[in-house]
């Protein structure tokens, strides 16, 4: 999901690239150089150059091409909040996520009530906005939206459903979907559940 | 209309920390409401709703949690002095890239120290050294994180540094000895007025870990 950040804030920008897909089981040599610290994808390489750590990639992304598509408002407050959120969604709803699918019985059950939790306050968030940038898709929504791609994988794992949690957060993925940039960049969710359920298999988190 | 900065922050708080230097580096007059984090104050709770946490900004009647995105939108809204982070887009994404690095690392590792013990302990230290190595390598032969000048990833990790007292005592071992280069780094931030009254007193922020190990039981 975040590497799909990525991918979702070129589009936005019309911006051309090269495509590396790793295998993260075998990393390649220019992925161990250009980011030796934490090894991890995505890692954007500008003018030979890296920049790691997704949101500071859209970040970077979005200052370097400044002139369409802003995806930060301008006001420093409306700035702060757009980042909060964004760091909400990295803090709570990938570690209950991983938990969805890494744990079993009890664990199962926290994590699912977690994930739900993080999901209603960001409904909550979104209000009656289109999207959480406002009037137009922002930093927030290109840090949310690739998520939804692991739902299937979630629900599946947590034996739940998204929809009938958080129905006005599901209409947002189905806005945002109708976007180009965000639906050629969001991996297939079925593809993404049967890597999981594979992944699962293969190190016994069954 | 003056504008009105009230600090929600608690002394041993390397994060409420960081809100202070850059408060005090851009010559911000601010009020500091010190809280309890035991007994949280209304205000904290309905200022910071979604993590209860310190530190919370509040700028005019609205609030900005999260300490990094505090010192960020300190720096942009108080854009005319002492800037904080590069203007160039690469160079700012290497400062966040590391401030976000001692979140990660140092922090979690920092936690593990004064909370294990045996075999966690000895493994949290060697996290610890290791991390505090990386961010050494970057520095280099620079004066600060920020090149000639004092900037966003100086004030992320400087305020770690009223915490070593703590995690060498509980970890039985001298970061100067393992990076004296970064130590060398300390030293030359605590000459800044600006970093030494905004940090706590490392034997105070002891005392407090010393009673938080005997309530919680983590000795």
């Amino acid at each position: 999901m975040f590497g799909m950040r990525a991918r979702l804030a070129l589009a936005e920008k019309g911006i051309d690239y090269e495509y590396k897909e790793e295998n993260l089981g075998d990393k390649s040599p220019v992925l161990l150089e250009m980011n030796p610290v934490h090894k991890k994808i995505p890692v954007l390489i500008h003018n030979g150059k890296p920049v790691c750590e997704s949101l500071i990639i859209v970040q970077y992304i979005d200052e370097v091409w400044k002139d369409n598509s802003p995806l930060l408002p301008s006001d420093p407050y409306q700035k702060a909040q757009a980042r909060f959120w964004a760091d909400f969604v990295d803090k709570k709803v990938y570690d209950a996520g991983k938990r969805l699918w890494t744990t079993k019985g009890d664990g199962l059950e926290t994590a699912k009530k977690d994930f739900i939790e993080a999901l209603k306050l960001l409904e909550a968030e979104l209000e009656e906005k289109p999207y959480f940038g406002g009037e137009n898709f922002g930093f927030v929504d290109v840090a949310l939206v690739t998520f939804s791609s692991w739902f299937y994988t979630y629900e599946t794992c947590g034996n739940f459903s998204v929809e009938e949690h958080c129905p006005k957060l599901m209409e947002w993925v189905k806005r945002c979907m109708e976007k180009e940039s965000v639906s050629k960049s969001l991996a297939d969710p079925k593809k993404i559940c049967d890597f999981i359920l594979f992944y699962k298999k293969k190190h016994g988190f069954e």
